[in-house]
């Protein structure tokens, strides 16, 4: 072998490790920026966060603002939305996997699908104007946000509920049908329970999404600004539930940050990292369960 | 057998069939619905930005929209040339993928050919974490962390400036452009690779000159989705680039993007049926012609990547 390949290989040899090396420190980086991004929130707001900071309204005192509103704003919000998109969106993926014939209608529906996943959040919120808040009237209100957010993750809930089923083997199926099993019988009781772990690891990551989510909100309407909280689900007198607090207008811990960080007062930007590190908690915990609720459910089946 | 406990038991083989038959049917057509609901809403986006911007479009001609170069629809001289808007939706779109494409490019290659078994199931969840964060703290990091940070390299930058912006939403791209770059690399069949090894090239080779040429559709139609979701991010942009609309491409300038617009307008307290309230819908309905165009691209892309192998 002459000396000249023999230092070119030497040399192709030296760039394939320089990469290997490059590669794990470039993935380690963008991760070490989610690190700081972590850090910089903790830095300020780190020593804001105590139980009167959870438990007190927006105020024009930024040392005496807390985030009541905000955090029982996105649950009730994130309750509305799960339970209008959840049913509609497994029954949708269930529809395309286990039902839909192979024609022009199916297709449609599936580039279409695909086409909302790929619209910003931001279309949504016009959406959602136009539609909840005029044509319906419901105004700037739980229902119009929770229902807007449930369009927003749709799209997500019904192509992991797909990805899920599809996991499913083909003899499952034919094993059911052969014992007469209709085709409803086959998909309620063995096809979805046993692509619930997918299911549920989509709902939960959509769910964190819709939770972070703040444009769409913004844009029907939501107020920055809220001294009081809606109507309690629960009455301690008969008929015990009431509706009221899907009219009442909301806020959500998203644009309470952003309010406060819109501001130009630096003690506000304090209030927005504690708020934001409140907020990135939940939402990467979300995630993480969402995984670990994937990762267990695959462990335990065995195809 | 029926399962159901409150069926009649005199009832004939006959009727039971028909009623399970039924019940079919009415299962497949309610979940039919639930499928086409998604037809509904693409119908609902169109017919709402079309039908609310005509009131817009009635007092403003499509000529000046598209050709006027100021937006002040605020202001008494108003003027509604979308340019502006447009061009910094582009400006901060682009600086966020000479971000994210290169790093993320590279990334993925090196999740797919390189990383061991053991990096890649912890590296890329963690990495996935970065498109889980919350868009309004990516906000926050790009006013209060980023900027500042700039500001010590680049002399002169204000508080607000596309830069900033941009380089953020890159960052939360990347894992949007490696995820759907690897997964179109794990598709290139293993023979072309062992080939390439066989002929005594090195692995850097391999997946430069054999993998990523033979999943370019796959790859390229990551960077237009990902450069798609630049265009349509709305927090970091109405956070940190500033709300004054700007027909600039220095990116170390304030501008608005179309959508920081929409929340500008949306915080306000304008009427809905006035033109200036008006405007958020012709701005969405540009919005979303630029996204379709760019997701169509992408989605025709990735289809065909599928159907080589």
């Amino acid at each position: 072998m002459n000396e000249a390949l023999r230092r070119r290989l030497r040399r192709a040899k030296a760039f394939d490790k320089a990469f290997g090396v490059m590669g794990l420190l470039l993935t380690a980086a963008a991760i070490v920026c989610l690190g700081a991004l972590l850090w910089d929130l903790a830095k300020d707001g780190l020593a804001i966060i105590d139980l009167s900071f959870l438990s007190s309204f927006p105020s024009r005192n930024a040392g005496k603002a807390g985030i009541l509103s905000a955090w029982v704003g996105s649950l009730l919000v994130l309750f509305v939305t799960a339970c209008s998109a959840v049913p509609l969106g497994v029954a949708a993926g269930v529809y395309l996997e286990e039902y839909a014939p192979k024609n022009k209608l199916t297709t449609l529906i599936e580039i279409n699908i695909a086409n909302l996943a790929g619209v910003p959040s931001i279309v949504y919120g016009l959406l959602a104007l136009g539609v909840f808040v005029y044509r319906l009237g419901l105004g700037p209100s739980v229902q119009t946000a929770g229902l807007t957010l449930a369009l927003l993750i749709l799209p997500m809930v019904i192509i992991t509920t797909r990805e899920a089923i599809r996991a499913i083997p083909q003899s499952i199926r034919e094993a059911a049908y052969a014992v007469g099993a209709t085709k409803w019988q086959v998909t309620r009781d063995h096809v979805v329970p046993y692509s619930m772990g997918g299911i549920i690891t989509g709902v939960i990551i959509g769910l964190s999404r819709a939770f972070g989510e703040t444009a769409p909100l913004i844009t029907v309407g939501a107020l920055t600004f809220i001294a009081f909280l809606p109507p309690a689900p629960v009455t301690p007198a008969a008929p015990f539930v009431n509706f009221d607090w899907l009219r009442s207008p909301f806020t959500v811990l998203p644009i309470q940050m952003f309010n406060w960080v819109s501001r130009p007062q630096a003690a506000f930007h304090l209030n927005a990292a504690a708020a934001g590190l409140v907020l990135m908690g939940l939402a990467l915990s979300m995630n993480a369960v969402g995984i670990a609720v994937r990762y267990r459910h695959r462990k335990r089946i065995r195809w | 057998m029926n399962r159901s406990p409150s069926a009649p038991a005199p009832r004939s083989a006959f009727s039971r069939k028909a009623g399970r038959r039924l019940r079919e049917r009415a299962v497949e057509a309610a979940l039919f619905l639930a499928a086409f609901s998604s037809v509904a809403i693409t119908a609902a986006i169109v017919s709402v930005l079309l039908v609310e911007s005509a009131v817009f479009f009635r007092e403003v001609p499509l000529s000046s929209f598209l050709t006027d170069t100021q937006w002040t629809p605020l202001f008494s001289d108003a003027h509604f040339g979308i340019l502006p808007l447009v061009s910094a939706t582009l400006v901060v779109a682009g600086i966020a993928c000479v971000a994210a494409i290169p790093i993320g490019t590279l990334i993925a290659v090196w999740l797919s050919e390189y990383a061991p078994s053991m990096a890649r199931e912890t590296l890329k969840p963690a990495l996935e974490m970065l498109s889980a964060v919350p868009t309004v703290v990516y906000g926050y990091f790009a006013l209060l962390f980023v900027t500042p940070l700039l500001q010590a390299v680049v002399p002169d930058l204000p508080g607000f400036n596309m830069l900033s912006a941009g380089l953020v939403i890159g960052l939360m791209i990347i894992p949007y452009v490696s995820s759907v770059s690897e997964d179109a690399m794990k598709a290139v069949p293993m023979h072309l690779r062992e080939a390439s090894y066989a002929l005594g090239a090195t692995r850097l080779q391999t997946s430069f000159r054999v993998v990523l040429p033979a999943a370019f559709s796959g790859v390229a139609s990551a960077f237009i989705l990902g450069f798609s979701r630049a265009v349509g991010e709305t927090m970091v942009v109405a956070i940190a680039a500033g709300m004054q609309p700007n027909l600039t491409f220095d990116p170390r300038q304030p501008a608005e993007t179309i959508t920081a617009y929409i929340v500008q307008v949306s915080l306000g307290d304008l009427p809905h049926g006035s033109v200036g309230y008006q405007t958020i819908f012709a701005a969405g309905l540009t919005l979303m012609s630029m996204t379709l165009v760019f997701n169509i691209a992408g989605h025709f892309l990735r289809r065909r990547f599928r159907e080589v192998y």
